[in-house]
């Protein structure tokens, strides 16, 4: 990489003239100064005000509301919850339906969009214009018109219960999700776990010898075989020895549903699905810029050297893609977890349908909880850009 | 949704900031327009017709308020909303009264900042499934899938209902009515809950009605009323009376037919009603022809409940605990004197 010429640290009395604006002397300053005092007593005004006639007019404020009994139910819980919780366990059951949208969608949404954009550069004619067809379709539809499709159109239209498609005699989709044998761990569970923890530590330890030897004797080992065989063999002998570490409870049908099992409700499956197909459209025109602003260059050395294309893209070309792909990336993560909140439309108990809906509708406390809903949403954002930041920083030093 | 909740929201807090002591009826009449917030359309209480016009029991209790004060029933704006926005909507002063099927509770009677007026329909809540499930009572719903609209004391009752009676049960929730009776209709609950009368109107929506029934039980107290914003009791008291009116209307036999003869009687009570005798309507800010004003425009409470909800409307729900006092029902308004 070119190294930039570095200007002269300046001095901090320039540095504070250039922070406000540019502004000469103490003249400048104090013009700021009043400024901010005055945007700070405007904002106090605001809160001050609302708070007196709130008061006046006896609507309840405050946060105490937050530890009365919700009441009501909700469909999807990953920690226990009941309706004798307090809203708080409601705030917590929301806020982490939306993070595990949010977390599979940018999953999804980055393995598609990597692979659609590695389709549309493919010099295969078929792959590049069926890739550049999805592109077009899915980022030029409503995403909210997206999820309504995948819910009313696709799996609404799935049987019920009673006449579900079945897999294999255990695995059922219908109209009420998909539901597959729950997995519940029994005596040979630990050693299969110790045996996978020791598997992976030594999959590490392989690779570290292999650099090695390749950077002190430029000696290229292949490693995989011993890899698969402490990831998967290790395991596999430890339950031939300890028996089978888990037994699956297939799920029946009873009544109107199936009981037993796992299920994932299709409001879930609906999100998911839109979600990540219609990031994904975006994240490919945005991985295909960023492979694209590599200079060709680069591939023709790669291939000069002897490496093979997918090594060449793999080593050289995607590490130097990454920088200019990280950040709008980062945008494209941030739009996919806001956008979760239109999960209210299809009646996913996302955050914001549980407590800034009928949190909000039962208590009536709508600036406390849409303050709540907004600093939880910005604390979201902030930490994710904070790792891709930090992603990003790791990647341009190893660069150099 | 999320939209026009954010924006109730900042309303609020900017006329939270702003707003001094209301005199609500001064502001109106300056603005020459009462605004009335309503539902996003639930046949019988308040939906548009395809030219525009509102019409529904809630509608008429707005229609009755104009004609008291304007003498003119079209000069009204209205707000519809859905549930969980109904409330930001009345505190922040976007409406004068929120007239839309609400259901009347201590909590919500004290702390949202407004009062209940008075009941309007005594309902309570039940449940609607399709006939192909042959279920005849709400007790053999064990493990069934509930779809419901969010903001509302149905998500609650449900809850306690089920929790009661050791059943178990999945509740999705929607943020519209509409949004909930398709999933309902799609086939991805068995039941569809809201208030009874509700179900009614709703039933008419689906492609085909015959396929559905109501369940005979029903789980709770669901007393609607309109309400209005604490903090002006000249305001209050005028909702309030408007509404009383008109169920004293019913029980004096004054029709919207009769109502011109009626106001020529010699006897007392109905020349205080007219205003041929005494102000009483000059006392509450009005005029003195103020029922007569009512019953012209909306007839009177029997009237509005048949022509809406009752015999002679698509619903054709019974009277039922809405009639009068003295016929067998629990409508009771004190008397105007």
């Amino acid at each position: 990489m070119s190294i930039e010429p570095r200007a002269p640290p300046p001095q901090f009395a320039a540095r504070l003239r250039h922070a406000l604006g540019g502004r000469a002397g103490w003249r400048g300053l104090f013009v700021q100064i009043l400024f901010v005092a005055a945007l700070a007593w405007i904002g106090y005004e605001i809160a001050a005000n609302a708070r007196a006639n709130l008061e006046t007019q006896r609507i309840t404020s405050g946060f105490e509301f937050l530890k009365n009994t919700a009441g009501f139910d909700v469909s999807q819980n990953l920690i226990p919850y009941s309706g004798s919780d307090p809203y708080t366990r409601v705030l917590l059951v929301g806020l982490l339906n939306t993070l595990v949208v949010s977390i599979i969608g940018i999953f999804f949404a980055t393995v598609i969009g990597f692979l659609v954009a590695l389709g549309r550069l493919s010099p295969n004619w078929l792959l590049s214009r069926i890739s550049g067809g999805y592109v077009e379709l899915l980022r030029n539809l409503p995403v909210l018109f997206q999820i309504l499709f995948w819910y009313l159109a696709v799996l609404a239209a799935l049987q019920n219960p009673r006449q579900s498609v079945a897999l294999f005699g255990s695995f059922f989709l219908s109209n009420r999700g998909f539901v597959i044998p729950k997995p519940i761990g029994t005596a040979g569970f630990e050693p299969f776990a110790v045996a996978v923890l020791v598997g992976i530590v030594a999959s590490l330890l392989w690779r570290r010898y292999a650099r090695r030897q390749l950077f002190e004797s430029g000696r290229m080992i292949r490693i995989w075989p011993y890899v698969v065989g402490s990831l998967i063999g290790l395991p596999l002998v430890t339950s031939l020895v300890f028996g089978a570490p888990v037994t699956f409870e297939i799920p029946e049908l009873k009544g109107f549903n199936f009981s037993g099992g796992s299920r994932l409700i299709p409001e879930f499956v609906a999100l998911t699905l839109a979600l990540s197909t219609y990031t994904a459209a975006f994240i490919a025109e945005i991985v295909r810029a960023g492979i694209l602003s590599v200079h060709r260059g680069q591939m023709e050395a790669g291939a000069s050297l002897g490496l093979s294309r997918g090594s060449t893209l793999r080593l050289i070309v995607v590490p130097q893609a990454l920088r200019v792909i990280l950040p709008p990336l980062t945008n494209q993560y941030l739009n996919l977890t806001k956008n979760s909140s239109l999960a209210v439309g299809i009646g996913y108990p996302d955050l914001f349908s549980v407590f800034a809906g009928t949190t909000l509708s039962q208590t009536g406390q709508a600036i406390e909880i849409i303050g709540i809903t907004m600093g939880v949403y910005l604390l979201i954002s902030l930490v994710t850009s904070a790792i891709m930041s930090f992603y990003s920083w790791r990647i341009s030093r190893s660069l150099g | 949704m999320k939209r026009v909740s954010l924006a109730f929201t900042l309303a609020l807090a900017a006329g939270l900031s702003t707003q001094a002591t209301a005199q609500t009826l001064k502001t109106i009449k300056d603005r020459g327009m009462l605004s009335c917030g309503v539902s996003q359309g639930l046949p019988g209480f308040s939906s548009p017709d395809d030219k525009g016009n509102w019409t529904g029991l809630d509608v008429d209790i707005c229609r009755a308020v104009a004609a008291a004060v304007f003498n003119d029933p079209t000069k009204i704006k209205f707000v519809p909303l859905s549930a969980k926005d109904r409330f930001t909507a009345l505190q922040s002063g976007e409406i004068d009264v929120l007239s839309r099927n609400t259901t009347w509770t201590l909590s919500r009677d004290t702390s949202l900042g407004a009062n209940f007026t008075g009941v309007t329909y005594y309902d309570g809540q039940g449940f609607l499934v399709k006939k192909s499930l042959k279920v005849n009572s709400a007790l053999e719903l064990n493990s069934a899938s509930v779809c419901v609209q969010t903001g509302t004391t149905t998500e609650q009752n449900l809850a306690d209902y089920f929790k009661g009676n050791n059943m178990k049960y999945e509740v999705i929730a929607f943020g519209t009515a509409d949004e909930a009776v398709k999933a309902y209709e799609s086939g991805r609950c068995d039941v569809f809950t809201t208030d009874v009368s509700g179900l009614y109107a709703e039933r008419l929506k689906l492609s085909n009605p015959a396929d559905h029934a109501v369940l005979p039980e029903v789980i709770s107290k669901e007393p609607l009323g309109p309400m209005v914003r604490h903090g002006d009791d000249q305001w209050f008291d005028i909702v309030k009376w408007v509404l009383f009116a008109m169920i004293d209307a019913e029980e004096l036999g004054v029709t919207q037919k009769n109502v011109d003869d009626m106001a020529k009687s010699d006897k007392p009570e109905l020349k205080r009603a007219f205003g041929t005798d005494g102000n009483l309507g000059e006392q509450l800010g009005l005029t003195k022809d103020w029922v007569s004003r009512i019953v012209k425009t909306v007839g009177n409470y029997g009237e509005s409940f048949d022509r809406n909800v009752g015999s002679g409307s698509k619903l054709g729900i019974a009277r039922g605990l809405n009639q009068l006092w003295n016929k067998g029902g629990i409508q009771y308004a004190p008397p105007i004197r």
